[in-house]
């Protein structure tokens, strides 16, 4: 489903991603953790389309269609989606609007008809159970006002109402209570499907807990240093990423 | 009758032709003749005057306009439906380049106690009654262009809302300009008086019949007294080769209220003075505003808020959203006269621009005479979030749909303040489809 071949991403001239490779396959969850600075959210956004990344070599194929070619409403559209590591606040747009907006966006695209205002709202209204949401959720202004947990969670309502093929979840346990964690991991597991592919990146291995992974990748230096089972997470929460690095890289002996 | 002018010699010379309501009434005469000194003395404005500075009229002196004192006869009723707001179920005085047509207007079940009448006809039959009202909420040394309209007062809206009464619909005065062919110079003159305890709603709107050049130079008085509220709504969408020069002047009683919304759409050149005195203790105004300039059109707003007494507060925000060439100026000068303790005051002005090529200058100016007053401002000039472009896009959204979508939020924050839902929703159409143009943003 999703292939990046030794990808190698520059900001501001200052290389990130150094050689990165990762494959995929639909039906599967892929936790990518690593140490601050690792280049984890760097994939996330690169994938997502973020501008003001410098893609110097390398390749990321989505579903056969070269990812880096398209527009982010493109990529959307396409059926990636990013759950957003600090979800963006916007004054002056009501939540409901801007899902109602997003959803006929991508059914017009796949060639649905547009949902009108009450079954959009029956849709959504099904989709917030989901993720333990109140109604008056939607009628606020995007993210403004919201707790990091209320945050997340609305990033989840979208994944759960855009129905993307990928999803990546940048960072999505930070900062969340266990409360908050145990329903964000449900709305993901909901989403788990054979036709599905979902990535998870982040820091800790507590999400694991919730959301158990059937490939783990650790990411150090801009590469993945270490690829295995969903063990390996549990070996890197005993034993620090020092470990994998000094393991793998004799280099990063001397970055410590 | 009138010729065609250019300076404000000629202005002067087409007033002492023009054939306007009560000359030979003694109290009027004075005044007519002092605006006349007035205009004598200051001139057109240039921008040599400092709160001329950054809007020249050069586009307005180098045309002439005819000062329309009379009836044209225009009464198009064909357009006044189109330009109906669906819904609106109003009390309504049509004014075509200033002038009443009696035909269009209609304020059936007017209660008892209100007024709602042409400034002409009430100078003709009873004078009096606007003796110590016309002028009295107009600054000390007004501008060229206010002391032009006062020297003329041809017509224009009188209304008087009863001690107590609420009135149970909006006022709407509608001002068509360009009615009589190109080149006419319309000059409004409203007053707008709250009687102790009454509430009201007003709208003023500001359009053309056809796409023609044109001059509007109109001035509103509101008096407001002892716990009277009235919400003032005044929308310039006039033709896009239109010149517009309107003044909202005002002064407010103990514990009177006026929430003054002011939204430009349209217009060559657009300048809006307004000008709020705070006369007694508890007394609240809120001026909004909201600007919308394309093309190469120039639209400045000027306000004056004054805090004459102590305990009064007062709320001011302008937004204005600019594309292309546009140019906008914002001032917003807050004065907190001596013994006037406990001012609250607030101002903020902000601005999203589209294009490089836009412009904006805006000058928050606060003159503080008293000591224990809470007086803030802000003015922000910036282009839209890309953070929030990309989170919309990385939803799906188009991005000139994820474009228009925050520029429209950023005007929803002034539209959301209007009550009357008829008109809320006329603007936020309005206001969409203007932004809809709105393409790839250079950023």
């Amino acid at each position: 489903m999703l292939n990046v071949e030794n990808l190698n991403v520059a900001v501001a001239d200052e290389p990130i991603l150094k050689g990165l490779s990762l494959q995929v396959n639909a039906g599967e969850v892929h936790a990518i953790m690593g140490p601050n600075g690792s280049g984890k959210s760097t994939l996330a956004n690169v994938i997502a389309g973020r501008e003001g990344y410098e893609i110097t070599s390398g390749s990321v194929v989505f579903e056969g269609q070269n990812l880096l070619e398209l527009a982010p409403e493109d990529r959307a559209r396409q059926g990636i989606f990013l759950a957003f590591q600090y979800p963006v606040e916007i004054p002056g747009v009501n939540n409901v609007y801007m899902l109602k907006a997003a959803v006929n966006a991508i059914r017009k695209h796949r060639g649905d008809e547009e949902l009108d205002a009450i079954d959009f709202l029956k849709l959504v209204r099904e989709k917030l159970k989901l993720v333990e949401m109140k109604e008056e959720f939607l009628h606020r202004p995007v993210n403004v006002g919201f707790s990091g947990g209320e945050k997340k969670r609305n990033e989840i309502l979208q994944m759960a109402l855009l129905e993307p093929r990928l999803a990546m979840l940048d960072e999505t346990d930070s900062g969340l209570d266990i409360d908050a964690l145990k329903v964000v991991a449900s709305g993901v597991n909901g989403l788990r499907g054979k036709d599905r592919a979902i990535v998870l990146v982040t820091h800790y291995q507590r999400l694991l807990d919730f959301i158990v992974p059937d490939h783990v990748h650790v990411l150090a230096g801009g590469r993945v240093l270490k690829s295995g089972g969903k063990e390996l997470a549990l070996e890197l929460e005993e034993r620090g990423y020092g470990w994998v690095e000094q393991s793998v890289s004799p280099s990063a002996e001397t970055a410590l | 009758m009138s010729q065609a002018v250019s300076t404000a010699e000629d202005y002067l010379a087409a007033q002492r032709l023009a054939n306007l309501p009560a000359v030979g009434t003694a109290w009027l005469d004075i005044r007519r003749n002092q605006a006349r000194s007035l205009l004598e003395g200051v001139g057109l404005p240039t921008p040599r005057q400092e709160d001329w500075k950054y809007t020249n009229i050069r586009p307005i002196t180098r045309s002439t306009f005819d000062p329309v004192s009379g009836s044209s006869g225009w009464n198009d009723q064909d357009f006044l439906e189109s330009i109906q707001l669906p819904g609106l179920n109003s009390y309504r005085l049509v004014f075509a380049d200033g002038i009443l047509v009696r035909e269009l207007s209609s304020c059936d079940g007017l209660p008892a106690g209100v007024t709602i009448a042409s400034v002409a006809e009430i100078l003709r039959a009873d004078s009096a009654k606007l003796e110590n009202l016309l002028g009295s909420a107009l600054p000390t040394s007004p501008h060229g262009f206010t002391a032009m309209n006062s020297s003329f007062i041809a017509d224009g809206a009188y209304l008087d809302i009863g001690p107590g009464i609420v009135l149970d619909k909006p006022v709407e005065l509608v001002f068509i300009c360009a009615c009589a062919g190109e080149d006419r110079l319309g000059m409004p003159r409203n007053l707008i008086v709250g009687r102790p305890g009454s509430h009201a709603s007003v709208i003023e709107r500001y359009l053309s019949v056809v796409e023609a050049r044109s001059l509007t130079n109109a001035v509103s008085e509101v008096i407001l007294e002892e716990d009277a509220q009235l919400t003032h709504q005044r929308i310039t969408d006039e033709s896009s080769r239109s010149f517009h020069v309107g003044g909202l002047f005002a002064r407010l009683g103990g514990d009177s209220r006026l929430d003054a919304c002011s939204i430009t759409l349209g217009g060559s050149l657009v300048r809006n003075d307004v000008l709020v005195n705070l006369d007694a203790s508890g007394a609240t105004v809120d001026l909004a505003g909201l600007y919308l300039a394309r093309g190469r059109c120039h639209i400045d707003n000027h306000t004056h808020v004054v805090h004459n007494s102590p305990s009064a507060r007062s709320r001011e925000l302008y937004k204005g959203i600019l594309n292309d060439r546009s140019r906008a100026v914002f001032h917003g000068r807050i004065t907190v006269q001596a013994g006037a303790q406990q001012t609250d005051s607030e101002q903020n002005n902000q601005n999203l621009l589209l294009s490089r090529e836009a412009e904006v200058d805006t000058k928050p100016q606060l003159e503080i005479y008293a000591d224990d007053v809470k007086c803030s401002h802000g003015a922000t000039v910036g282009q839209l979030d890309e953070m929030a472009v990309l989170y919309l896009r990385s939803r799906g959204i188009g991005e000139s749909q994820a474009r228009g979508i925050l520029t429209h939020a950023f005007a929803g924050e002034i539209l959301e303040r209007i009550e009357l839902d008829n008109l809320r929703l006329h603007l936020d159409h309005c206001v969409s489809h203007r932004l809809s143009s709105v393409e790839r943003v250079v950023s």
